[in-house]
């Protein structure tokens, strides 16, 4: 069994990056690089993303082409409490984070009684779905999305300046790696772990297999909501782009990148990937290119990922 | 009213058989290479290019698709030998992970040789124009269509059903290992199965180039419609492909036919409008969730 | 000591305005790829031309053209625009050929002060209730060139019309506009999605209702395979095609050819005008892009021209945005359509022609211009702006 034990100096690296992020507004500004702010909000908002998609794949192990059906409800749903006048996202957020999770448990309800290609098929077909279903609903933007007129306040801040919702997504990521390292020590974590080396074993024992990979799938599915609902605010709109099979795609990658089953996969795939965009972006707009490459030299010959080379996974 | 169901249904059948040229290539490979190939409409979208490419150069739509279909054959080949051998063997979270950076790299690619703008190909002159049937006039070159679509049908069914090499194919996909065990030559049964599938695709994407548009990105939408005629269908099943991709054209060219009609009895015009097309679409995923609920396998599965 | 730091400071920051900017930034975002791609590679292509002609400078200031591609999706315009804005720094605008793209980017664009020359996309929206003193629209309001169709087919006497348009901001601007002045029976709306391709099912659908004229508005590839499949299926010989210009120039022409001949629509621009700025524009085109320019690519020329004009009347200070805004709306230029004069919601009062698909004296197949439809023509939604 390969389960999952952070090396002794994750601790400590992780509080300095904590520090250095909690810096990084007023050093930016400092050197005169607003805009950075906004990109390393992007960063922030995708590593969350990409990390709830690690909780379902990588700890989970169960290969969803349908995540970004829950990345995109979370936008749509703040995008819809914006208009409908709720602008205080500690009322705005835990909504678009339940109406995603309670669509990634309605999803998984079904989709999880399926095995192998069909569930991966599944989850896309689902995905899809979400997609037309926002696309073709004229209230809510149709083919354009939907905008944000004003980004939203947090606990009566606004969220207007970069800064402030840089601060509330690192807020958001915090939050969550600390929840994940916890339910990953936890009782829960260990079982579905367990469960994606084992499944025929862990059902032996007597664990409701079902039950975990559905509560992991719904989890992850209304993290994902989260990150959608604070994207919505930082591009103030909400697109069905987001909705598509290809956006499960790019989540997939950063995953994979970073480190499958590890606790910081998807923060380092979401870093290495967006930062790898900004600077080959401009040495060619082909840059796509070498993500592709990249990303086959990864599953070829390093399957593990980048955090791979970091932490360790114990037999 | 029959006339304009006639010439629906008739739509649904171009529509259909396109897709069957692309689901069959797909279930192949799936089927018995056990490989989820998410590039292969990529390899449609490669195959229009070299067609219109061709075409262009040789300023024959004919020898411009003939050229254009070799040419992906080819290229075919050469991924297959350099990569998907690769593949086989490994789980399908890397199959997913690879195909999809090919996916990256094949779009990067073209933009790069073609620039991004969509490619100019039209049909042949002769075939620009109407035909008559009974009382209407329905486009020559879309029965041209219909017309490749049947023979590679009833090509794939001799080849599959009656031929010695169709044997190993159905073995293949019914169960690799004692295929293997028995003396077949696995490995170049698996090359020929994916050059196969390649040519299919470029042949699709050279027959409907004309009809739509031959640019970047052009295989993301079919590709879906593709996986999910093959889950309806059965994977590695030739017939549950051609049977899949008939339901699917149909049931998303009468849905986008009909349902605004349908609808605008209720909504305003450009509600049903929007409405129609997105309902047609889900119907296909409720119609394979509705399959796979009865029969989890797909319709004609390979596998006892 | 601070005193002194304080008036050096001071010193620098006067002297720092009463220079002229030492370089211009333009932001030009539009449609570079798929099927949309004809519409922006010629509203870029103008642009260059006259930035070319132009040494590369406007106003007498060099320049930088930062060219994007916003892949005719909203949210990668919008990252794009972000970027200009907060990254590059941009002192002017353009680009954008679709009305959704330009409603998403606008917001932001406006609220950061900087001016955006339209050279195609023209809502409704920004011409009435929204309108914005930073918004220019150096082409047409969406729905003139579909109003001055309408009146065409209705002047013509037909009866029974079929409407096709995208279902986006731009396709209802075109009914409305339409509608505006055809006061006959529209026996149907059909509404097809932004970048659809395959129109055989709406073509069957408008065979079983006979229409004696059809209506459309698919700028681009859409526009292309409609024409060609509306041929194809045999359509043609019993309903007469009319289109804005958008859906009948040079892109469209070369890529259908002989089957749209005989195809009226409408224009304020066409490139037999007699006029000498036009006849030099057509000329340096062809000479440097081997193909005749289409109606975008005057756009696109025309908004460099306006760009130029008004950055050298207001000598480079182009921080100056109430200098800048009125030497704008001075519309100082020479345009290669001929006179036209702003209006208060900085769209254009002009004319418009009808033109139609033929051969030329070269034998080529292209648009011929007939005569003209309206003479000074406003938006319909200019009342609603409360500019003045």
């Amino acid at each position: 069994m390969a389960f999952y034990r952070p090396a002794a100096w994750q601790k400590p690296l992780s509080l300095a990056l904590l520090c250095a992020l909690l810096a990084l507004p007023t050093g930016l500004e400092a050197l005169g690089q607003e805009f950075y702010i906004g990109f390393a909000t992007r960063v922030l908002i995708f590593a969350l993303a990409a990390t709830s998609l690690n909780l379902v794949l990588g700890f989970g192990g169960m290969v969803s082409l349908g995540h970004a059906a829950f990345f995109g409800t979370g936008a749509y749903v703040a995008a819809i409490c914006e208009q409908a006048g709720i602008a205080e996202a500690l009322l705005a957020f835990p909504l678009a984070m339940a109406a995603a999770g309670l669509l990634a448990l309605a999803v998984g309800a079904i989709s999880l009684r399926t095995r192998g290609v069909y569930f991966i098929m599944i989850t896309l077909a689902f995905a899809q779905m979400a997609y037309y279903l926002f696309v073709s609903a004229r209230a809510w933007g149709g083919d354009d999305g939907l905008s944000l007129s004003r980004r939203m306040t947090l606990a009566g801040f606004s969220l207007a300046s970069d800064t402030a919702l840089f601060f509330a997504a690192l807020a958001a990521l915090t939050a969550t790696m600390l929840l994940f390292g916890r339910l990953a020590d936890a009782r829960f974590g260990r079982a579905l772990q367990a469960i994606r080396e084992n499944e025929t074993r862990m059902e032996a024992l007597g664990y409701p297999v079902f039950r975990y990979r559905l509560v992991a799938f719904a989890l992850g599915g209304a993290l994902a909501g989260l990150a959608g609902a604070l994207l919505a605010n930082q591009t103030g709109l909400a697109s069905p782009g987001l909705l598509q099979w290809t956006q499960s795609g790019t989540l997939l990658v950063m995953v994979i990148i970073g480190g499958v089953g590890y606790l910081y996969g998807g923060v380092v795939g979401a870093v290495v990937l967006l930062m790898l965009e900004e600077t080959l972006v401009g040495f060619t707009e082909h840059w796509h290119i070498v993500l592709g490459l990249l990303l086959l030299g990864v599953v070829l010959f390093a399957p593990r990922g980048v955090a791979a080379l970091f932490g360790k996974r114990h037999g | 009213m029959t006339q304009l169901l006639l010439e629906q249904a008739l739509n649904g059948l171009q529509f259909g058989l396109m897709l069957f040229l692309l689901a069959a290539g797909l279930t192949l490979v799936f089927g018995i290479m056990d490989c989820i190939n998410l590039a292969h409409g990529s390899l449609y979208m490669v195959g229009a290019y070299f067609v219109a490419a061709a075409a262009q150069a040789a300023d024959s739509f004919w020898i411009g698709l003939g050229a254009g279909v070799a040419a992906a054959a080819v290229l075919g080949l050469l991924l297959e030998v350099a990569l998907f051998r690769r593949l086989y063997q490994r789980d399908h979270l890397s199959q997913v992970l690879a195909t999809f950076a090919l996916i990256l790299i094949a779009n990067e690619a073209v933009r790069l040789i073609w620039g991004p703008a969509p490619l100019m190909l039209n049909p042949p002159e002769s075939l620009a124009g109407p035909v008559e049937i009974g009382n209407f006039f329905y486009p020559a070159y879309r029965l041209v269509i219909i017309a490749f679509g049947v023979a590679v049908a009833a090509l794939l069914y001799l080849l599959v059903a009656k031929s010695r090499v169709g044997m190993w194919v159905r073995a293949g996909a019914a169960n690799r290992e004692m295929t293997e065990a028995l003396g077949i030559n696995v490995r170049a049964l698996f090359t020929a199965v994916f050059v196969f599938g390649a040519a299919l695709c470029a042949l699709a994407g050279g027959l409907l180039g004309p009809l739509l548009a031959v640019q970047v990105g052009m295989g993301e939408s079919v590709l879906i419609l593709a996986f999910v005629v093959i889950i309806i269908g059965g994977i590695g099943s030739i017939r549950g492909a051609l049977v899949g991709s008939l339901i699917v054209g149909t049931v998303d060219t009468l849905g986008r036919a009909l349902l605004p009609t349908l609808l605008r009895a209720i909504l305003p015009a450009d509600a049903a409008s929007t409405l129609g097309p997105a309902l047609a679409s889900i119907l296909i995923y409720l119609l394979m969730a509705g399959i796979l609920f009865f029969k989890p396998q797909g319709l004609f599965p390979s596998r006892a | 000591m601070p005193l002194r730091l304080t008036a050096l400071a001071t010193a620098l920051m006067f002297a720092g305005s009463a220079l002229a900017a030492d370089r211009i930034k333009v932001g030009f975002v539009s449609t570079l790829s798929g099927p949309g791609a004809g519409l922006g590679v010629d509203i870029r292509d103008g642009f260059n031309l006259a930035m070319k002609q132009m040494g590369g400078k406007l106003g007498g200031i060099p320049t930088e053209v930062i060219i994007a591609d916003d892949q005719q999706k909203p949210e990668v315009a919008q990252q794009i625009s972000e970027k200009f804005l907060k990254k590059d720094k941009v002192d002017l605008m353009t680009g954008i050929v679709f009305s959704n793209i330009m409603l998403a980017v606008g917001p932001a664009v406006f609220e950061s002060k900087t001016f955006y020359i339209s050279a195609n996309a023209g809502p409704s929206q920004y011409a009435g209730e929204q309108c914005n003193p930073f918004f220019f629209n150096v082409a047409w309001q969406n729905d003139n060139l579909h109003e001055a169709v309408g009146k065409v087919v209705q002047d013509k006497g037909f009866k029974n019309v079929v409407i096709v348009t995208p279902n986006y901001p731009g396709g209802k601007d075109a009914v409305s506009g339409f509608k505006r002045y055809y006061q006959g029976k529209v026996a149907e709306e059909v509404y097809t999605k932004l970048g659809q391709l395959d129109y055989a099912a709406e073509l069957a659908q408008i065979r079983s209702i006979k229409p004696d004229a059809l209506f459309f508005f698919l700028p681009g590839g859409m526009g292309i395979n409609f024409v060609k499949q509306f041929v194809a299926a045999g359509l043609s010989r019993d309903t007469q095609l009319f289109a804005p210009g958008f859906s009948a120039d040079e892109d469209v022409i070369k890529a259908v050819g002989a089957p749209m001949m005989g195809m009226f629509n409408s224009s304020h621009w066409a490139h037999d005008m007699e006029n000498a700025e036009n006849k030099r524009f057509v000329a340096e085109f062809e000479k440097e892009y081997k193909r005749l320019p289409s109606l975008y690519a005057s756009q696109g020329y025309d908004a460099a021209l306006m760009m130029d004009a008004a950055v050298r009347d207001v000598k480079g200070k182009v921080e100056d945005k109430a200098a800048l805004q009125k030497a704008l709306e001075a519309k100082r230029f020479k345009s290669v359509r001929g006179d036209f004069r702003f209006n208060s919601n900085h769209y254009p009062v002009q004319n418009y022609y009808l033109r139609v698909i033929g051969k030329d004296g070269e034998g080529r197949i292209t648009n011929r211009t007939m005569g003209t439809i309206f003479t000074n023509h406003a938006d319909a939604y200019v009342a609603q702006c409360k500019m003045k």
